[in-house]
């Protein structure tokens, strides 16, 4: 796959095809960031195709201090921010969640109900190229704010600093939110697969 | 609340440990210690395991490819800007 600083080069002598290889590789995840801001699909899509427009439009002024998909999710979510939205930045993370239901685990807090085996299922699955669809609908239960964090470390793999950094949130916060979103993603991995054989 | 002894670590505390261990966070010693109750829980061992294949699965998500038509518009808005770039 041709790595973004490439398509960057292509994109700043004017090459469209560049363009549309960048929108093939981040509309979709850009779609799913913004959904998790904004109060519906239709606004989301708006907020998406203004980011890209602002790419374009920044093209000149963008200095690289940054990764070019560090400065593209920074935008998507400074458009959603500024479009109407769900939450706001100052909003402090909630109580504490436990990482896995408290009643698998005994009186002295060892496991009760241990997890169950569900990797080689999902391997399988995976195999079969039948993992996909159902990942992103349980991606799509995650609260907004796990799944902004979980997003952008684990699928469009951003370092801790640069989600930091496109979130405005602390580096604490980052850490709560990503053990909150992948623990419960944990959960519905193991209620999806266990037993499957 | 009962007090635990410092050194032993019980698993309902042990999974809350997970993320900051894989994200290289733990101090030397609350790292040491979440290792040596791995080493004594297979549980445990199992729930590491399993949340390095939660990452894993979650960084196997491709994108889909864009319809002609997504295409169409997205060349589209492209030449609108390059047209006028304002």
């Amino acid at each position: 796959m041709e790595a973004d600083g490439e398509l960057l080069l292509r994109l700043r002598s004017g090459d469209e095809r560049a363009f549309v290889s960048l929108v093939q590789r981040y509309q979709e995840q850009m779609l799913r960031l913004a959904t998790s801001f904004v109060p519906n699909q239709a606004v989301a899509e708006e907020v998406v195709q203004d980011t890209w427009l602002a790419l374009l439009r920044g093209l000149d002024g963008f200095e690289e201090r940054s990764s070019l998909k560090t400065w593209l999710f920074s935008i998507l979510v400074n458009q959603a921010r500024t479009t109407g939205t769900r939450e706001h930045r100052s909003v402090p993370v909630p109580d504490p969640e436990p990482a896995v239901d408290p009643a698998r685990f005994d009186a002295g807090g060892s496991w009760a109900d241990p997890p169950e085996q569900w990797v080689e299922a999902a391997e399988g699955r995976l195999e079969a190229g039948k993992l996909a669809d159902r990942l992103r609908a349980l991606m799509d239960e995650l609260p907004a704010r796990q799944r902004q964090v979980v997003l952008l470390r684990d699928v469009d793999e951003l370092s801790s600093e640069e989600v930091c950094s496109v979130l405005a949130i602390s580096d604490g916060n980052q850490r709560v939110l990503l053990h909150r979103g992948r623990s419960r993603l944990r959960q519905l991995f193991e209620d999806e697969f266990r037993g499957v054989r | 609340m009962r007090l635990l002894p410092r050194r032993d670590l019980v698993c309902r505390q042990a999974v809350e440990l997970v993320t900051d261990y894989l994200e290289g966070s733990l101090p030397r010693r609350a790292r040491k210690r979440f290792e040596a109750h791995l080493a004594s829980c297979p549980h445990c061992t199992q729930y590491l395991a399993q949340m390095r294949e939660t990452i894993r699965l979650t960084g196997r998500l491709e994108p889909e490819d864009l319809t002609p038509q997504q295409r169409d518009e997205f060349v589209e808005l492209y030449r609108r800007w390059r047209d006028q770039p304002d």
